[in-house]
């Protein structure tokens, strides 16, 4: 049957399809719909796991108990999961055991662009690249049958283009995997000194293994055409690349590591110039010029940054590109924003008002940045406010102390800003952290945590209590308030900030966009009343507009959540009259 | 062979703009095409600027509609026409929800918004239908219709049959808001069929 998927769903049908039966993962764009689909197949355990390191223990755990394990992650996670990827490589599987990363070339939503194939060739794991939906669904089940009988985890290397794009899928029934046979054998899954010496030779053996396959496998595929030009290339690449030149001569490489030698020679032989294509690092292209084979273009002329384009690869091969109309003046960006009736909102403006430094994390609270509210010092990584706060503050010292916040939301205070805290108190820090509880995991659009009382799959589950948690490790001072009231939240910061010991304060207060949030009817400015003195457009809400000397509010976007009407000196924001 | 087209709709995070793709997927595969789409997820979901690409062909290869390749543009919002109106192909048509939603730097007074956006496409030779699918989405019965208005307008101008956007309809919208949503289509392939020669 011939289906549109999703390459993230083609991903999670490939699991299917090959038997997978363990997937855990921490939701990251552009790889969080890989795991929300899996949750709709009862054949398979699925969980949202606390961070990236954990869910690929989690699934070495499960495949070396004898299952096909996964777990995904984007670019950005597989920082956090390096450390087990390191090593596991060197035990080997049981069970066949993929990992996928979903890399974000362009930064349509992460930190950096930083390019994940460095992690396979560092890791010394074979990664295998799909350039659309079918191949996702393809390449995972091969990228299983690989695990197993190389006896090596498999990465799958996605990307935004590939990930976030429908195509055409033809769908196959699930071939079950029964559980392997476990059997202790700790020369192989004990890695100290003694045994891990022996487990690297085994593992360079693996990978002359795989030069081989790389070699003669399908998934690296010549198609010959006119011979004036050969290009090589892998991923999503490829698709632009057919769509410039549909009698092109093309290297596609579906396997980006390792990467064959002879195929390329060959290729290479009988083209008149070579051109590798290929988005962020020369990966490929520095593995060809390595070998000796010369190489007419690549990085000289595509660059290191962003996402090429049909238009890009046409543009800097000094070719036409289509003619357009443009609008010709600047027409003003439309950065993301906090949603209207967004808890965080009325945090950040206070923080705003109060002119602290604000040690910033990732997730929709990132937006804080963003004038109007602009409270936002420094976003490095997941976990980093905190730590990054205790480091600031211990350098700057205690007057500087007294004026300088962490924020974080709930998932991210998981993930890991819980070891920062823990690092606060050990060494008798004083910094003030707000966990910003709006009860989900936001940005990446919805997905249950520890703390929110279900798991993945809708099931009720223990909630891990943030108050607890935070006294636990020895905060003294843990105080919850209401994000909503702007005086109550002001006050409470201003003397957590005086004392001299860490304190913790809870801003808790659900996502508007939560399906049980329930929406108020759209508040409205009395025009007459109104006198223009803009202090309502300070909190930076999407809904409300200044036009004609008046402010006026957007009643398809107010959800009436009054926080301009805490603004309002002159009580203009008014509550439409119940009928 | 069917040369490979492109259509592109655009507008601000939340408005609707994947439903909108998605039963254009679908009236396009019932067609015999190949398919693909191209979404963003994550943060630009959040009230910023959202761009999703639809191409099809007999083989669509890049996802992506570059600059000058777009044979539609549906643009929910004023200002994103014209961010976008660069991705038209010479003759392409633009179908225009003429409304105006201010992005943060209009609001905090740091940029100005364009005036006559319509006026400035249309002297450059593009094609617009400009209707007002918010009003039209408001009589269907809920504002967030209008994605599927200005799909009933796509339908007006695009070569398939009416049954054929019928049955996507069916297959894309929820049973509980189906009767909703096919009035919203009606009263937007109506405006185009009225306001079209």
């Amino acid at each position: 049957m011939k289906t549109m998927l999703l390459g993230n769903n083609a991903v999670a049908r490939g699991l299917y399809e090959a038997g997978c039966r363990f997937v855990s993962s921490y939701p990251g764009t552009p790889s969080t719909e890989i795991t929300e689909a899996v949750a709709e197949y009862d054949e398979i355990y699925a969980e949202w796991a606390p961070n990236e390191k954990v869910s690929a223990e989690a699934a070495i755990g499960a495949s070396i108990g004898g299952a096909r394990a996964f777990c995904a992650m984007k670019h950005v996670g597989l920082n956090v999961a390096a450390d087990p990827l390191f090593t596991v490589s060197y035990t080997g599987v049981n069970g066949g055991l993929v990992i996928a990363v979903a890399d974000d070339q362009g930064m349509h939503s992460s930190q950096n662009e930083q390019d994940s194939r460095h992690y396979a060739i560092a890791a010394k794991v074979p990664m295998l690249e799909p350039s659309d939906s079918a191949e996702c669904l393809e390449f995972t089940k091969l990228a299983y049958d690989l695990s197993e009988e190389y006896d090596a985890p498999v990465m799958l290397r996605t990307c935004t283009r590939v990930a976030h794009s429908q195509s055409i899928v033809e769908l196959s029934d699930r071939v079950e995997h029964e559980l392997k046979p476990y059997s202790k054998n700790p020369a192989k899954y004990v890695m100290m000194p003694g045994n891990a010496k022996n487990r690297h030779p085994i593992v360079e053996e693996r990978t002359q293994k795989l030069i081989k396959f790389a070699e003669t496998s399908s998934i690296n595929r010549v198609e010959m055409g006119d011979t004036s030009v050969g290009y090589v290339t892998a991923g999503i690449c490829y698709q632009y690349l057919r769509e410039c030149f549909p009698n092109a001569s093309i290297l596609k490489l579906g396997m980006v590591n390792p990467l064959p030698v002879e195929l390329i020679k060959n290729f290479a032989s009988k083209v008149d110039k070579l051109i590798v294509v290929e988005e962020l690092d020369p990966v490929i292209e520095t593995h060809i010029r390595a070998n000796g084979i010369r190489v007419d273009g690549g990085k000289d002329i595509f660059g290191y940054c962003g996402e090429l384009t049909q238009n890009r690869i046409l543009k800097a091969l000094g070719m036409k590109t289509p003619e357009h109309a443009d609008f010709g003046e600047t027409v003003p960006p439309r950065p993301p924003t906090l949603c209207p009736g967004c808890p965080h909102r009325g945090l950040f403006y206070t923080l705003s008002k109060m002119g602290v430094t604000v040690s910033g994390d990732i997730g929709c609270y990132t937006l804080g940045s963003l004038p109007p509210l602009s409270a936002v010092d420094t976003t490095v990584c997941m976990g980093a406010s905190i730590s990054g706060l205790h480091g600031f503050n211990t350098v700057r010292g205690i007057e500087n102390a007294k004026k300088s916040v962490a924020v974080i939301g709930d998932s991210t205070f998981i993930h890991s800003g819980i070891t920062g805290l823990i690092d606060i108190v050990y060494n008798k820090g004083i910094s003030t952290v707000l966990i910003l509880d709006n009860s989900i995991t936001g940005m990446t659009g919805h997905q249950q945590n520890p703390t929110t009382g279900k798991t993945l799959k809708g099931q009720p589950a223990p909630a891990v209590s943030l108050e607890k948690l935070c006294e636990a490790v020895g905060v003294k001072r843990v105080r919850i308030c209401d994000p909503y009231a702007l005086d109550e939240l002001k006050a409470m910061i201003a003397e957590e900030l005086d004392t001299e010991e860490p304190s913790v304060i809870i801003a808790r207060r659900p996502c508007i966009l939560l399906p049980e949030v329930k929406i108020l009817p759209s508040l409205y400015i009395d025009h007459d009343k109104c006198k223009s003195c803009r202090q309502c457009m300070t909190i930076g809400c999407p809904a409300i507009s200044f036009a004609d000397k008046k402010a006026s509010i957007d009643s398809t976007l107010c959800v009436g959540c009054e926080l301009c009407t805490q603004m309002c000196k002159f009580e203009a924001i008014l509550k439409k009259e119940v009928k | 062979m069917r040369e490979t087209k492109g259509i592109m709709i655009v507008g601000v995070g939340g408005q609707g703009t994947l439903l909108a793709s998605r039963i254009l997927g679908n009236v396009l595969i019932g067609q015999g095409y190949d398919v693909k789409m191209s979404e963003v997820h994550g943060m630009s979901q959040r009230g910023g600027s959202v761009v999703t690409y639809v191409k099809y062909g007999d083989k669509v290869y890049s996802p992506l509609v570059d600059l000058g390749e777009a044979d539609y543009i549906l643009a929910f919002e004023r200002l994103e026409a014209a961010r976008w109106i660069s991705y038209l192909k010479d003759g392409g048509k633009l179908i225009l929800n003429d409304r105006r939603i201010s992005p943060m730097p209009v609001i905090t007074g740091a940029m100005e918004y364009p005036s006559d956006v319509v006026e400035k496409i249309s002297s450059k030779g593009v094609n617009i239908i400009a209707s007002d699918a918010l009003s039209m989405a408001i009589e269907a019965g809920s504002a967030k219709s209008v994605n599927v208005v200005m799909i009933g307008i796509l339908s007006a101008l695009a070569d398939f049959d009416e049954d054929v956007w019928q049955k996507a309809l069916e297959e894309c919208v929820k049973p509980k808001f189906l009767e909703l949503n096919k009035k919203a289509f009606a009263l937007g392939r109506e405006y185009a069929l009225k306001n079209i020669k």
